[in-house]
């Protein structure tokens, strides 16, 4: 028993961000009617908003400190940040520390500022365009910002740590009564799920009960019908872009500190945020949600070495098995709309 | 003989009623009309004859054989082909390639994988369809892509693809919908010279002229369901007609 | 000739004059000048030229005539390599039975993907290529170790059996050959200050190269080439005219699939090393991108954007910053530092980038690729000339088009 809540656990962080970048993939593709390969990289960029806030907030000169020396006895020379310098090393030193959910704040208009330069810019022109188009222009698309990317923050992976208060684990097993220490999960996992959980309860919110909400929900039903109605849908679509991609910004934002983010995190992300989105059932936001989970959860039930030495390599394959076989048995996906895209 | 027997034809979308016990026959060699006002349920029966949608209950039978359950593509095959309302076209080929493709589905049945020959050295297939294409006065555009053509040109298009087929039972949808005047009478005697091949024909229509230049049996539906049936010179005085079309502003 | 009509054997001829003659054209500037960097006439990169032409002509069969956007292809090249090096190590090394058995598999592979796959169109099936690709990826890299070597690659070692061969020869691993040409072998011939290379392997990737063509064109013109086109246009009418589109989508998969694993079989005929890394999705976006920037549906397009996409790939990744700013040496300093810095990230490592863009660029503003450009620029030309001729002309010819 202990086991399997232990998988489960391990499942939702992963799935967190499954689930945050397929929301995020199944909005534009509901609203807009476009399949959008840079989506992976949105949360790549997000990733790296706070990677670019710590280096800032980090930033150091070198002072002389006169009260200590080194072994040849000249006076020692230290790092000083600047902040610390400014604010005082304790306000500063708990702003740096702080710095990845401080990068929140920065990233929200950083990538809303991405999402609509990308719509106006280059898929705007993409609507009456085919599939394929669209497909082939993004992933143009993402190999330009990865190799941005690439260019200014180099190949390997920067860590970003946790503020300190989240870096330990929580022992799940004495808090429902197994042996301590038999489910035992950081903070910071936590942290993302709770996290998660927010954002898209957040965006369900905004569709729900807002007026732009509706007018978007009504957009992805039936396109056609509320242009007709004087609505000027376009503007609004726009905005549902520039919020997909600020909920992929912040899935990538609160992840960097349980994977270091590199220049092709998104990519792997998004090959599997596809394969969610599908097997959600394409615009379908809460399938889209609940698929996430649902594949990271058995992802991580596939990586358990009991699971491997049963089946060699099925941690490898299970998202993909699994989208396959929703595929062919049931094309629409678990909660698609039937005739959506279905042909 | 009855070419083509449907039997108590019944489809609903929800709760609607959009075939409702509908039986028809249609005698071979003829030319057998259906009318009613918009949403009386024509499209969806000829739907159910060509495959594209499956009746809840009822039977439809071509020449004592079953249709239902059919892929459209053995339908076909069968010897039915359609007409649709918005021409359905090979649009990015030439007209040449368009009345090809169906001329080589009619020689060589379902599947033949011909990768060694050539379009152009296809002589038996080409004079076919070049023939087909100079009856319906598309000869000149041959070469052509298919979405050049007005609509109306698109709309004879489909029915050379049709044509060169040798149908046993032809179904048009609003063969002459949008068509200018000039334009329906020839499309009337294109359809009139093509009967005389023996070809049978189900006509959907608004226009009541073309209906009753061509019709030797005509069937109205209203609401689902067929409510009268009969001879050109029946159809035209019967207050039931004129009740469904609201006034009978039409005949 | 070969019962292809003029225009198709004019065709046919040129990419032959191409090919036969890639050491002299590829080679233009003299050994030792400035541009002899920017030289392309050398053995390894020729061969993959051709390969990588033959991979997307056959990518072009599925993708240009039925419309059907595979995600996956690089699985089926992938799985040819591992075939052909197999042959070699268990056969012998010569590439013939190599190249046979990687078409041969790949074949059947793509058949069994190709039917699951094709159940489902449009978008669904680009990601279904992708999620059997990727797994082929990830079990080649962990169950199917065995066979596929894992991260080391699949090599050749001196204790393979080679029942037809040898296992060793003079203490070596021996050569792969054709009936006892080595691959590698070949002959320089150098005048004035030039130097030409004639590598035996590239010329036999050409001539497979070149009867692959001449079958791409024979498709492409044959009724079944008419049918697939049909499948891109409209299956709904080709349902209703009585032809299930089905097989002949198949067909058109399974002979792509099968160019890929020629593709991989004649990689390692000239190089026996077989990777997982060949089976990546990138490598699978790259065959799709040479496609549509020579041209999707167009006979040459795959060929011309395989040898610009490599020819790019091999010049951009070699430049570095000290000949960047050689280049630009006849600059003022501030703007020579400018245009180096900016160059810097399109070169060398960069060079991704640079292939972005390019992507981006086609789709946007070339959907036709390189032959609708090449076509543009011919008809303005034509136009340009005509109104000069007469002003009558003109009309007549752009009413024509």
């Amino acid at each position: 028993m202990d086991v399997i809540i232990l998988q489960v656990l391990n499942g939702l962080d992963k799935g967190s961000a499954y689930a945050l970048i397929a929301l995020g993939l199944t909005l534009i593709f509901g609203t807009l009617g476009v399949v959008n390969f840079a989506h992976g990289a949105l949360f790549m960029l997000g990733a790296f908003c706070a990677v670019t806030l710590n280096r800032f907030l980090t930033l150091s000169h070198q002072v002389v400190d006169p009260s200590r020396t080194d072994f040849l006895g000249n006076p020692l020379k230290v790092e000083v940040r600047y902040i610390e310098e400014w604010l005082g090393p304790e306000i500063g030193g708990a702003i740096i520390d702080w710095s990845v959910p401080l990068s929140i704040l920065l990233a929200i208009p950083v990538m809303a500022l991405i999402g609509l330069a990308m719509e106006r810019g280059l898929i705007k022109h993409f609507y009456k365009r085919p599939h394929a188009d669209q497909i082939l222009v993004t992933f143009g698309l993402a190999i330009v910002l990865q190799q941005i990317v690439k260019y200014f923050y180099g190949a390997n992976p920067i860590a970003t740590p946790a503020p300190e208060a989240f870096t330990g684990s929580f022992d799940f097993g004495v808090l429902l009564g197994f042996e301590p220490f038999s489910i035992i999960y950081p903070y910071w996992r936590l942290v993302y799920f709770c996290f998660a959980i927010v954002i898209i309860a957040a965006v369900f919110a905004f569709l729900r009960f807002t007026t732009f909400g509706m007018v978007v929900r009504a957009g992805m039903a039936d396109r056609e019908t509320v242009g007709l109605l004087g609505i000027n849908i376009g503007r609004r679509f726009t905005v549902m872009f520039a919020i997909a991609a600020i909920v992929a910004g912040l899935a990538g934002v609160m992840y960097t500190p349980i994977v270091a983010p590199n220049y092709n995190m998104g990519m792997n992300f998004l090959v599997l945020s596809f394969v969610v989105v599908v097997v959600g059932g394409m615009g379908s936001l809460p399938g889209a949600v609940a698929a996430g989970f649902l594949l990271g959860i058995l992802e991580s039930f596939a990586s358990m070495s009991a699971v491997i030495d049963l089946v060699p390599g099925i941690n490898q394959v299970i998202i993909y098995l699994v989208a396959i076989i929703v595929l062919l048995v049931r094309p629409r996906g678990l909660m698609g709309r039937k005739g959506v895209m279905e042909d | 003989m009855g070419i083509l027997k449907v039997r108590n034809l019944n489809k609903n979308f929800g709760g609607l009623k959009a075939l409702n016990e509908i039986n028809l026959d249609v005698e071979e060699g003829t030319v057998h009309a259906i009318i009613g006002p918009n949403g009386a349920g024509k499209s969806t029966l000829l739907n159910t004859f060509v495959g594209r949608l499956v009746p809840d209950t009822g039977e439809v039978n071509f020449d004592d054989q079953p249709l239902l359950n059919r892929q459209p593509y053995e339908i076909n095959q069968m010897g039915v082909c359609r007409v649709f309302q918005t021409p359905e076209i090979f649009g990015e080929l030439s007209l040449l390639d368009n009345v090809m493709i169906p001329t080589f589905a009619k020689r060589d049945g379902s599947f033949v994988l011909n990768g060694w020959g050539r379009m152009d050295r296809e002589t038996d297939v080409n004079d076919q369809a070049e023939h087909v294409l100079e009856d319906v006065g598309l000869a000149d555009q041959r070469n052509e892509l298919a979405n050049s053509l007005s609509r109306g040109d698109k709309r004879r298009l489909e029915l050379a693809m049709c044509l060169v087929q040798a149908p046993r039972l032809l179904l048009l949808d609003e063969p002459t919908a949008g068509m200018s005047r000039a334009d329906t009478n020839n499309t009337i005697d294109l359809l009139k010279r093509i009967g005389e091949r023996g070809i049978t024909k189900i006509v959907i229509e608004h226009d009541m002229h073309v209906v009753f230049s061509l019709a030797e049996k005509i069937s109205v539906m209203a609401q689902g369901a067929v409510i009268v049936e009969g001879a050109p010179d029946e159809i035209k005085g019967d207050p039931k007609v004129q009740e469904a079309y609201l006034g009978g502003a039409h005949l | 000739m070969l019962g292809l009509s003029r225009k198709d054997t004019t065709l046919l001829l040129i990419v032959l004059a191409l090919v036969v003659l890639a050491p002299f054209l590829l080679n233009p500037f003299p050994e030792d000048s400035e541009l002899a960097r920017f030289n392309a006439g050398y053995p390894d990169l020729m061969q993959r030229f051709v390969i990588f032409g033959i991979f997307a002509m056959g990518f072009n069969i599925l993708f240009g005539l039925t419309g059907y956007l595979s995600f996956g292809h690089a699985a089926f090249l992938g799985v040819g390599s591992y075939a052909g090096v197999w042959m070699m190590k268990l056969l012998t090394v010569n590439v013939v039975p190599a190249i046979i058995a990687s078409v041969a598999v790949a074949g059947v592979f793509s058949l069994l993907i190709g039917y699951i796959c094709l159940r489902r169109s449009g978008i669904y099936f680009s990601i279904l290529t992708l999620a059997f690709a990727q797994m082929s990826f990830a079990l080649a890299y962990s169950v199917l170790t065995p066979i596929t070597a894992g991260e080391t690659g699949l090599q050749l070692s001196l204790n393979d059996p080679r029942i037809l061969g040898s296992s060793a020869v003079d203490g070596t691993i021996p050569a792969t050959n054709f009936f006892g040409i080595a691959m590698r072998d070949g002959f320089e011939w150098a005048v004035g200050g030039w130097k030409f290379t004639f590598n035996f392997g590239y010329y036999l990737c050409a001539v497979i190269m070149l009867i692959a063509f001449y079958i791409s064109i024979r498709i492409f013109r044959s009724p079944f080439g008419a049918m697939l086109r049909a499948v891109k246009s409209n299956q709904q009418r080709m349902n209703y005219t009585g032809i299930n589109p089905k097989p002949y989508t198949l067909a058109a998969f399974v002979i792509s699939g099968m160019y890929a694993g020629l593709a991989g079989g004649l990689m390692v005929a000239v190089d026996p090393l077989a990777g997982a890394d060949r089976m990546f999705w990138t490598a699978s976006g790259e065959v799709v991108l040479m496609t549509i920037l020579g041209g999707a549906g167009t006979l040459v397009g795959p060929l011309l954007g395989a040898g610009v996409i490599k020819y790019f790939e091999n010049i951009f990744s070699r430049l570095n910053e000290a000949d960047l700013n050689q280049m630009f040496s006849g600059l003022p300093d501030g703007l020579q530092s400018a245009m180096v810095t900016v160059a810097q990230m399109f070169v060398g490592d960069g060079w991704l980038l640079t292939l972005g863009v390019m992507f981006m660029a086609v789709v946007i503003f070339l959907p036709g690729g390189i032959v609708e450009g090449g076509q543009r620029v011919a008809g303005w030309f034509r136009r340009k000339s005509g109104t000069e001729k007469s002003g009558k002309a003109a009309p007549a010819a752009s009413a024509a088009e």
